[in-house]
């Protein structure tokens, strides 16, 4: 069984739902134009799979197996459903921009990967940790891919803040290259999956010099 | 065999009671949020609209007493709309109409449109659209300024309601053609409608 740690570390890196499972991959291309529009629906993953998983834990022991799909499917729906309203109502600007993603975030497989994988053969703690780090993994990929796109595409960070931390937010845009005329391909979605795969490259890259690095430190230092 | 249907039977009883705890869920995330929902909506509804008429230019509620039309399908979607009358002392200044060009690029383009009185555009804004990014979406105002070019135009000014490809006066959109043309054609028709329809739309004596 995993310790708290490696559940952690597995999913914000190592088994990250984004660069290593690539699943969720549509919004995750549609979306990630933007920081915040990829951040706020990193947020709103987030809170489905801490939700998901926690309330799949919990029922575990009650959920026969031959009903377990639809059962996992009608708790994702219902929570997916009910942060919709919440962000309807709460962050309406933001709601409008990401439209029909959000509903969308039902037909996320990660989400229901990890009910399956994970939360349906876990204790309650264990699996809410779960998908609090799948979150925040998909979550990193959706911002480091909307900042890529962002920068490349108009020329900024940050822009519309405000959408998603009110109107104190508003001058919190970083306009990085001045009357940018805009890059069109890293706007669209093709632009999209060239900047996954680019950011992929850079993990793996990461990896490697990590695991090449370890060996060196357990060699005898030579004279 | 009684025991697989009594198995059948268990899982279906515990299928519907995950149902109705997750319809309670819903119930209740409903109640806690539609009334801010609904007044998000209107402020959003508020805020298009001021977008076509300013503040300044008329003295009534906007959202009070709405009118319902059924416009031509040429330029609206089918069903009743709901037109927005300004006014001025009790007078009907101009009217906001709900457009929709139904031949946009990748599906149709929601416009709100704003007439005066004598039938010249105040402004025109579209409210909704998915034409392709860096491309047609120049027609939302927060891309580009195009659609401000409508400003001021009426049914006779110009007499060729098209665009520069096709001869006539309004400026397309650099390797968008086809949205423009949509947008065009639909204001056309909606000011063709304005001018024949005047009752119907300011329905003078009734303040």
């Amino acid at each position: 069984m995993a310790t708290y740690s490696e559940i952690s570390r597995n999913g914000l890196w190592h088994n990250n739902p984004g660069f290593v499972q690539l699943l969720g991959l549509c919004p995750l291309l549609a979306v990630s134009t933007t920081v915040i529009n990829g951040l706020g629906l990193g947020l709103a993953t987030l809170a489905t799979l801490v939700a998901s998983n926690t309330t799949v834990s919990l029922i575990r022991g009650w959920v026969r197996p031959e009903i377990r799909i639809p059962v996992f499917v009608m708790v994702i729906a219902a929570i997916v459903t009910a942060i919709e309203l919440l962000m309807n109502a709460y962050w309406h600007q933001l709601f409008r921009v990401l439209g029909i993603f959000i509903p969308l975030i039902v037909t996320n497989c990660s989400i229901i990967g990890r009910a399956e994988a994970f939360a349906s053969k876990n204790s309650v703690g264990k699996a809410a940790l779960d998908g609090l780090a799948q979150g925040a993994g998909f979550a990193l990929c959706l911002v480091l891919l909307g900042a890529l796109r962002e920068v490349l595409g108009k020329g900024s960070l940050l822009a519309d803040a405000q959408l998603l931390f009110g109107a104190a937010a508003q001058n919190w845009e970083i306009v990085l290259v001045a009357d940018y005329r805009g890059f069109l391909l890293a706007v669209l979605p093709p632009g999209a999956f060239l900047g996954l795969g680019l950011l992929i490259a850079g993990k793996n890259w990461i990896d490697r010099r990590q695991s090449e690095a370890a060996p060196a430190l357990h060699q005898p230092a030579s004279i | 065999m009684k025991e697989t249907r009594q198995q059948a039977l268990r899982s279906a009883a515990l299928l519907a009671a995950f149902a109705v705890a997750g319809s309670a869920l819903l119930a209740l995330a409903n109640s806690a949020t539609h009334e801010r929902i609904a007044q998000n909506e209107r402020a959003e509804t508020i805020r298009q609209l001021q977008q076509i008429l300013p503040p300044g230019s008329h003295d009534n509620a906007l959202l009070d007493k709405p009118r319902e039309l059924s416009l031509p399908i040429s330029f609206s979607r089918p069903g009743p709309d709901t037109i927005y009358i300004a006014r001025r002392n009790g007078h009907p200044v101009a009217a906001i109409l709900p457009v929709t060009a139904p031949n946009g690029y990748n599906g149709a383009i929601d416009l709100l449109l704003g007439i005066s009185r004598d039938g010249e555009i105040i402004a025109a804004r579209v409210t909704r659209h998915r034409e392709t990014p860096g491309l047609g979406d120049g027609i939302d105002i927060e891309r580009s300024d195009w659609i401000t070019q409508f400003a001021g135009r009426s049914l006779q000014d110009p007499e060729r309601w098209a665009v520069t490809k096709d001869g006539g006066h309004f400026d397309s959109l650099t390797g968008a053609t086809i949205t423009p043309r949509a947008i065009v054609k639909a204001l056309h028709a909606a000011l063709a409608y304005a001018a024949t329809h005047q009752q119907e739309i300011f329905a003078d004596g009734d303040v």
